[in-house]
């Protein structure tokens, strides 16, 4: 591990990590999630993420495309470890949890917000479950390219909190409110049809063939002058910094409330088929 | 315009299919979490290909409750 986290810092092309790896090969970026069972982001994930964040400025010189893809059958991503979350907060006093989660936060953002303000063309290529944190994740690249069996969701208002990986803001940037309100506020889940629908997502594909189109657009892309499509991109994909700070702040202050609580034990402890719904 | 006996029966069929249980074992009122032993992330699976197949979207609260394939038939039918 840490030969490989500092060789990725100084820019190696590849890395093999517990979480997830990245290659370049042909001036694309792949970046494969591999934590059973669904990819959920805690610690090891966000210290490796953070590893990738820090190589990317290197790789990007050699890449003009990003593609972050499963490798998981399940899903993209199923969201924050919410049972490192709840074991973690459990364990200490509440002030300290929260400063724990606004750490937690503030270093996820800063991730998701370099990988939004990549100069590349980023997309991902999405299958299966892609929820809460994974879907932020998802929404933080320029494309999102889903396998039709892909399903969408922010669960968190059933946990009593708000999205806290960027999501609102994100949605708000690329979707109508009243759509935003809808997903947000129901927390309903959603297919790849309905995503492509509403203009979450570029291309629907068959079950199994998202990475492939994905690769598929990022040979396309390499034909464009890179600097035009960086200038582009900065123009109409502002980055939301302020409302994403404010997303930190609220989310630190549900977490400490006793329904927020029960609904992350609640949910840890199920074994209900359906561990989202209150 | 598919009757419910219709909806029902291609649910069964594909259920079947997809998660490899002998249509035979698979009842109009049994329990179909058991009947196809499927957990959480399996569920959602079912719900996507019920959408993809019969072209409807099933918000998952509606389903919350239902167990058996003969309501979740009941309720993909109110949505052709």
């Amino acid at each position: 591990m840490g030969s490989a986290a500092e060789g990725a810092v100084s820019g190696v092309k590849q890395f093999k990590g517990q979480a997830l790896s990245w290659e370049l090969t042909n001036g694309v970026i792949e970046l494969a999630l591999h934590r059973e069972p669904c990819n959920e982001l805690g610690s090891i994930t966000l210290g490796e993420l953070e590893k990738f964040a820090a190589a990317l400025a290197d790789l990007e010189r050699d890449a003009h495309a990003l593609i972050i893809y499963s490798e998981m059958k399940s899903g993209f991503c199923a969201g924050a470890d919410l049972r490192e979350l709840y074991e973690r907060s459990q364990a200490m006093e509440m002030s300290e949890a929260v400063r724990g989660v606004r750490d937690f936060l503030e270093r996820i953002h800063h991730v998701l917000n370099v990988i939004d303000a990549a100069p590349l063309t980023t997309i991902a290529a999405v299958h299966g479950v892609t929820f809460g944190g994974g879907f932020e994740l998802a929404l933080a690249c320029d494309l999102i390219i889903a396998d039709k069996m892909a399903r969408f969701c922010f669960p968190e208002l059933r946990l009593g909190l708000i999205p806290g990986f960027g999501g609102i803001p994100r949605l708000k940037r690329d979707l109508g409110n009243a759509v935003v309100r809808d997903l947000l506020l129901t927390g309903r889940s959603f297919n790849a049809s309905k995503a492509q629908q509403i203009g979450l997502v570029s291309q629907v594909v068959a079950e199994g063939e998202a990475l492939r189109a994905a690769r598929a657009t990022a040979v396309q892309l390499g034909k464009f002058a890179r600097q035009t499509a960086v200038t582009a991109k900065k123009f109409i994909k502002p980055i939301p910094y302020d409302e994403l700070r404010q997303e930190i702040d609220l989310f630190c202050e549900l977490f400490p409330r006793p329904a927020v609580q029960a609904g992350l034990k609640k949910f840890v402890e199920s074994t209900d088929a359906q561990p989202y719904l209150p | 315009m598919e009757t419910a006996e219709k909806t029902l029966d291609e649910i069964l069929a594909l259920a079947a299919a997809h998660f490899k249980v002998p249509r035979e074992k698979l009842t109009p009122d049994g329990d179909f979490f058991k009947a196809l032993g499927i957990d959480s992330l399996q569920t959602l699976d079912l719900l996507t290909r019920l959408e993809n197949h019969f072209h409807v979207e099933l918000p998952d609260y509606e389903l919350q409750g239902v167990t058996d394939f003969r309501t979740l038939a009941g309720k993909i039918q109110a949505r052709l």
